[in-house]
């Protein structure tokens, strides 16, 4: 029982970054049929953006991590839009893919010359106490990430509801003609997607960098993950997305130690594969229209 | 073809033939790579380019390919038999995989061969009594063909260049069939192409299979080629190399495969002096030339050609040269 708890909820803890990752990953495909796979390094990025403010201009934690988040703001959303998506939109989904592809590998290969190829220690965000409940030791770290990336995407979900702009984004996501009659500035709501996608980036990173250190390599099973935690939770739902990676998060600590550590990885696989067979909308999806 | 275009193509085979002559071991060793994956991005580009649907498994299908012909010719069966058993499973996987994901939206069969490359690296690092694990499998012979021996890097290479011939024609005669004129329909007027017939997911399914299939055979090369095959060799970032060779061909262009690969595989050994920033100098290549060509360099040298010589009467025969 006690080793149940610990596993439930350091597998929260996980999956509530991965979500964060995950719902970032939705709100660009929604918003301008972004398939990111660069996503994954998008989460990485800004920990060394964090670290090149501790380390090189002398700033402490905090301020490190608000220099991280403009820098993250303007590379990872702004530039990101400007420069790479607006100008493939109009020739369809897989030059786009190819240049994330590309794009990915370019931040991977970048960090690892620039600061360097060793997992670079990170420093903890939240106190580095363990409580005894119920005889499992629970971490204030894990119990820290659950709260500030539930928050986050609490904050989010209620920005797009209850906000004129974000209802404004929501409805450029839905039908970007019928938006823009209405005068919606269509454009200006897609970079507001990319910018809160950077952001959101930024909070995973910042949570997740103390637990498995700051890697160029992170990516590659972060983003992966992110697009299992997108696609099982319903592609079309940020709720999806959170439930998800919470999903994905558990079942990866319960495999880890109940299956087998071999075969960990295998096991979101295998749920995206059964979850596209029986569900192809997501647990939480509805049914998009096919296009033929 | 008109004559002009048959002459290209003798004079290009004539080229092929004549590349090796004379070259160190490790230039014989890249071409007949290149011929390799040549045939595995040709593959793709039926899927990809004529069927429009993204695959993130051929190095998957490749290692499918690799691990049957390894274990095959390892128990004594003849190259020609094992090959045959590679395309056939390549084909009979990518079936088996391609019916249910394309039962829904477009880009899903992109994730599905995305986990089942990850998955099939799993089971080939962890299946060690068949696959033998991360050490691999080693000391497959090159075949005998009609009592030659291939097994000199020079005479390899003649007969990787056989099989990428006769797969190229095969490729050809697909496309030229009213069969893979479907596909073309299909990629420029899917409704249109619907309405007139066409069993779209059918033709899809098919497109893949066969797709995967001409990754097999590369893999039932690569294992005599390399004589060595471990998982890492067919794992995702492979498959997203595939990728890559194809779109920055262009897709969709008979050429554009070959084209491709020789630039993915040529192009590090020619930014090698930049070091360590090779991989960072081809990543942004890759983005500029996304942003600019989508259709990738065929495209490219397409939209130059056309701005060369604007109106020149001419100009409509090269179109069609070009896409073939």
């Amino acid at each position: 029982m006690a080793e149940l708890i610990q596993i439930l909820v350091s597998g929260l803890a996980a999956g509530s970054i991965y979500a964060l990752a995950a719902v970032g990953f939705t709100l660009l495909w929604q918003a301008s049929q972004t398939i990111n796979f660069a996503q994954g390094e998008f989460v990485m990025l800004p920990a060394f953006f964090v670290l090149v403010g501790m380390n090189f201009l002398g700033l402490a934690l905090w301020p490190a991590v608000f220099f991280a988040l403009i820098l993250s703001l303007l590379i990872l959303g702004l530039a990101f839009k400007k420069l790479i998506v607006e100008p493939m939109l109009p020739h369809g989904t897989l030059p786009l893919v190819i240049a994330t592809i590309a794009l990915g590998l370019l931040m991977k290969e970048s960090v690892k010359e620039f600061y360097g190829a060793t997992a670079q220690p990170f420093p903890a965000v939240f106190p580095q106490k363990v409580y005894n409940v119920l005889g499992a030791s629970v971490s204030v770290q894990d119990i820290g990430n659950l709260l500030v990336s539930m928050l986050a995407i609490l904050g989010l979900q209620l920005f797009l509801s209850r906000t004129r702009t974000g209802r404004c984004m929501q409805a450029s996501a839905q039908n970007p003609q019928v938006a823009e009659i209405l005068g919606v500035d269509v454009k200006k709501m897609v970079l507001y997607t990319f910018l809160i996608n950077a952001a959101l980036a930024t909070i995973a990173s910042v949570l997740i960098s103390p637990v498995y250190l700051a890697k160029f390599s992170n990516g590659e099973t972060l983003g992966l993950v992110a697009f299992i935690a997108a696609i099982v939770g319903g592609f079309n739902q940020i709720r999806g997305a959170l439930v998800g990676g919470l999903l994905i998060g558990v079942i990866d600590n319960l495999s880890a130690v109940y299956i087998s550590a071999q075969y960990r990885s295998a096991v979101p696989m295998l749920l995206l594969i059964a979850i596209i067979l029986f569900r192809p909308q997501g647990l939480l999806g509805t049914p998009e229209g096919r296009s033929v | 073809m008109n004559r002009t275009q048959i002459v290209l193509v003798l004079l290009g085979i004539a080229a092929l033939v004549a590349a090796p002559l004379g070259q160190g071991n490790y230039i014989v060793y890249t071409l007949t790579s290149w011929l390799l994956f040549s045939i595995a991005a040709m593959g793709l580009n039926l899927t990809l380019g004529y069927a429009g649907q993204i695959s993130l498994a051929q190095a998957g299908f490749m290692g499918i390919g690799a691990y049957v012909t390894a274990l095959m010719t390892l128990a004594g069966v003849p190259w020609i038999l094992a090959a045959l058993s590679s395309i056939g499973s390549a084909f009979v996987v990518g079936l088996l995989l391609g019916y249910p994901a394309l039962r829904v939206q477009h880009h899903f069969l992109a994730f599905v061969t995305l986990a089942f490359n990850t998955l099939l690296f799993l089971v080939l690092r962890n299946e060690e009594e068949i696959t033998g694990g991360s050490f691999g499998l080693m000391g497959m012979e090159r075949p005998t063909v009609f009592g030659i021996s291939t097994d000199g890097n020079l005479n390899f290479y003649y007969f990787a260049l056989v099989c990428f011939l006769v797969a190229a024609g095969i490729m050809w005669w697909i496309l030229r069939s009213p069969w893979g004129r479907a596909f073309k329909a299909l990629r420029e007027n899917p409704i249109r192409a619907e309405s007139l017939g066409l069993k779209v997911r059918r033709q899809t399914l098919l497109a893949f299979a066969i797709g995967s299939a001409f990754a097999g055979l590369a893999g039932a090369l690569q294992s005599p080629l390399v004589q060595f095959i471990e998982p890492h060799s067919f794992a995702l970032n492979h498959s997203l190399k595939i990728l890559l060779m194809v779109v920055v061909g262009g897709a969709g262009f008979f050429f554009g495969p070959m084209l491709g690969a020789a630039v993915v595989i040529l192009l590090p050994e020619v930014l090698r002096f930049t070091e360590g920033y090779y991989l960072i100098i081809y990543a942004l290549l890759v983005i500029i030339l996304m942003v600019y060509s989508p259709n990738g360099l065929i495209g490219l040298g397409q939209k130059l050609w056309s701005k060369l010589r604007p109106r020149h009467e001419a100009r409509r025969d090269m179109d069609k040269g070009f896409q073939l």
